[in-house]
């Protein structure tokens, strides 16, 4: 089964002045059940693209399919897609609302949605998380930057989501606390069945998580990274520089 | 668990700054909280790492080395001393005659760090204005010198940028030729390369690592990348949660016993990792850590 389907993906901000299209033409395919990354430098696109996926920036040209759904350009999602594609994002300081407490945060996707026995999902969404029930009454600031981080993948699992967006969702982190993070993501891959489409500026972590990867550059996918030469992406074996 | 007494000395037995039983506490409404604790070491004229996660405390510890801190907060130690100078009982006018002449201090990200309405030629300028006796045109001189040896191709044009004209890379230089202009003995650099792109990381530190051994000065290299600055420095100063937990020299990293220390040392992934978990510590709701190994 194919998860994403992109065939000529088409994006511009700002069609009145001269501004160059920030995605041409890009062609992608992801299967069910992937972990598909994206790398390239800033400003090539890829933030883009997750948005685009997001139905977050809807206005594009081409022809976009996730699972069996097709995305309408300059509409906003509706129905089933709303639960089934989520994003985690790269700041979890600023993607939390600052005077919500968790409890809040975490209700009101659910509430949203309909879905009844709101607190008791609430609090199996932390537990998925590895957070305490007591996490329920904090406000972000009370929070560290790898506790925010998971209530931000707790919010996003809420609605069993099957393809998840991460945008750089460990680049504000420690690498400590970053070592969390992508093992709990991976584990929840497994138990939730779901696809990844990970974008990080970080080859290690792109190396570490993903089957396949995708190098944009300039708005465009260069080439797709298959895993064995992934698997020669590795930080710096430490030989010494110092003499 | 407290610090190890070995490895506290500097390598080379001249320590330049000497540091014993540096506390930093807050008043809190229910008394003081501790937030650096007892820490100890010296750094001579080598090359050492402050390695720990955020919150460990390493960045408060290298303020309170430059006398930065202010109430709230309150730095108490039994010996703070630079080049013999006891920093305890230092006055304002010595300390602001210290720092950026004797020690120097890089701070994570240079559009923050540099003054956003002045051009950089000017705040170069106002370094050696500020700490030397110089004509105007030597100090001109001494500025494009410096640009070039921190690799600005054209010192000319970058003197007349704004800070908010320069890429992070670009700033950085900048921020490094700003704090060497003056001959520092000991350069504090606190995350010098955390905003910076994971290709520019290298280049920065390679050229912050030959300047100062160039100099022959100290350098406490801050981080949370225990395998990054592990290529750059001599001797390893670990920090948890206020403490000084280990203290190792470079080469016997790969060995270490202490659990934290072996975490930081493997945590990072990459391609060889895929499919596998990546260690971690165990840590309880208030992410205290067991330190049970």
């Amino acid at each position: 089964m194919i998860a994403v389907r992109i065939d000529g993906l088409c994006v511009q901000y700002d069609h009145h002045s001269h501004g160059r299209p920030v995605i041409k033409a890009l062609d992608l395919k992801i299967d069910a059940g992937e972990t598909f990354g994206v790398i390239g430098p800033s400003g090539c696109g890829k933030s883009t693209l997750l948005r685009v996926l997001a139905g977050i920036h809807r206005d594009w040209h081409g022809q976009v399919r996730v699972f069996d759904q097709d995305l309408i350009p300059n509409r906003r999602f509706a129905g089933a897609l709303r639960r089934d594609v989520q994003m985690v994002f790269q700041d979890p300081y600023g993607s939390l609302h600052p005077l919500h407490t968790v409890e809040r945060t975490l209700s009101e996707p659910l509430q949203v949605n309909g879905v009844t026995a709101v607190r008791d999902r609430a609090l199996q969404a932390l537990e998925e998380v590895k957070l305490p029930p007591s996490m329920l009454g904090r406000f972000p600031h009370q929070l560290s930057g790898g506790q925010r981080q998971r209530v931000g993948i707790a919010r996003a699992l809420l609605l069993r989501p099957t393809l998840l967006l991460l945008d750089e969702p460990t680049s504000a982190l420690d690498l400590s606390v970053q070592a969390e993070i992508l093992n709990l993501l991976n584990r929840l891959k497994v138990s939730h069945n779901m696809t990844y489409l990970l974008v990080s500026h970080d080859r290690n972590v792109v190396a570490h998580m993903c089957d396949r990867a995708a190098a944009m550059d300039a708005g465009k996918i260069e080439r797709i990274i298959g895993r064995d030469e992934l698997s020669q992406i590795n930080p710096d074996d430490t030989e010494r520089k110092v003499p | 668990m407290d610090c190890v007494p070995q490895g506290i000395r500097a390598v080379p037995d001249r320590a330049l700054l000497s540091v014993r039983d540096l506390s930093i506490s807050v008043s809190a409404p229910h008394g003081e909280r501790l937030i650096v604790d007892r820490v100890s070491f010296d750094v001579g004229a080598e090359r050492v790492a402050l390695v720990g996660e955020s919150g460990s405390g390493k960045s408060l510890t290298a303020r309170a080395l430059m006398g930065l801190l202010r109430r709230p907060l309150k730095v108490s130690a039994g010996r703070l001393e630079f080049e013999g100078v006891d920093l305890r009982a230092l006055t304002p006018a010595r300390w602001a005659a210290m720092r950026g002449s004797s020690m120097a201090l890089i701070l994570q990200d240079p559009r923050h760090a540099l003054n956003p309405v002045l051009r950089v030629g000017r705040q170069m300028d106002e370094v050696l204005r500020i700490h030397q006796k110089l004509s105007a045109a030597e100090r001109r001189d001494r500025t494009e010198e410096m640009m070039l040896a921190v690799g600005l191709a054209e010192p000319a044009r970058t003197a007349r940028a704004f800070p908010h004209e320069l890429s992070g890379g670009l700033g950085q230089r900048v921020m490094l030729a700003m704090m060497l202009v003056n001959g520092p003995r000991l350069l504090i650099a606190d995350e010098p390369t955390s905003s910076l792109d994971e290709s520019l990381r290298d280049q920065v530190l390679e050229l912050m690592v030959s300047l100062v051994e160039h100099r022959r000065m100290g350098l406490l290299l801050i981080s949370h990348d225990l395998q990054q600055v592990a290529r750059y420095c001599e001797r390893v100063l670990v920090m948890y949660r206020g403490r000084l937990v280990d203290v190792r020299r470079t080469q016997d990293l790969a060995g270490a016993e202490h659990p934290y220390t072996r975490i930081l040392w493997s945590c990072r992934p990459g391609g060889r990792t895929y499919g596998t978990e990546l260690p971690v510590l165990v840590r309880d709701a208030d992410e205290r850590l067991d330190m049970a190994p």
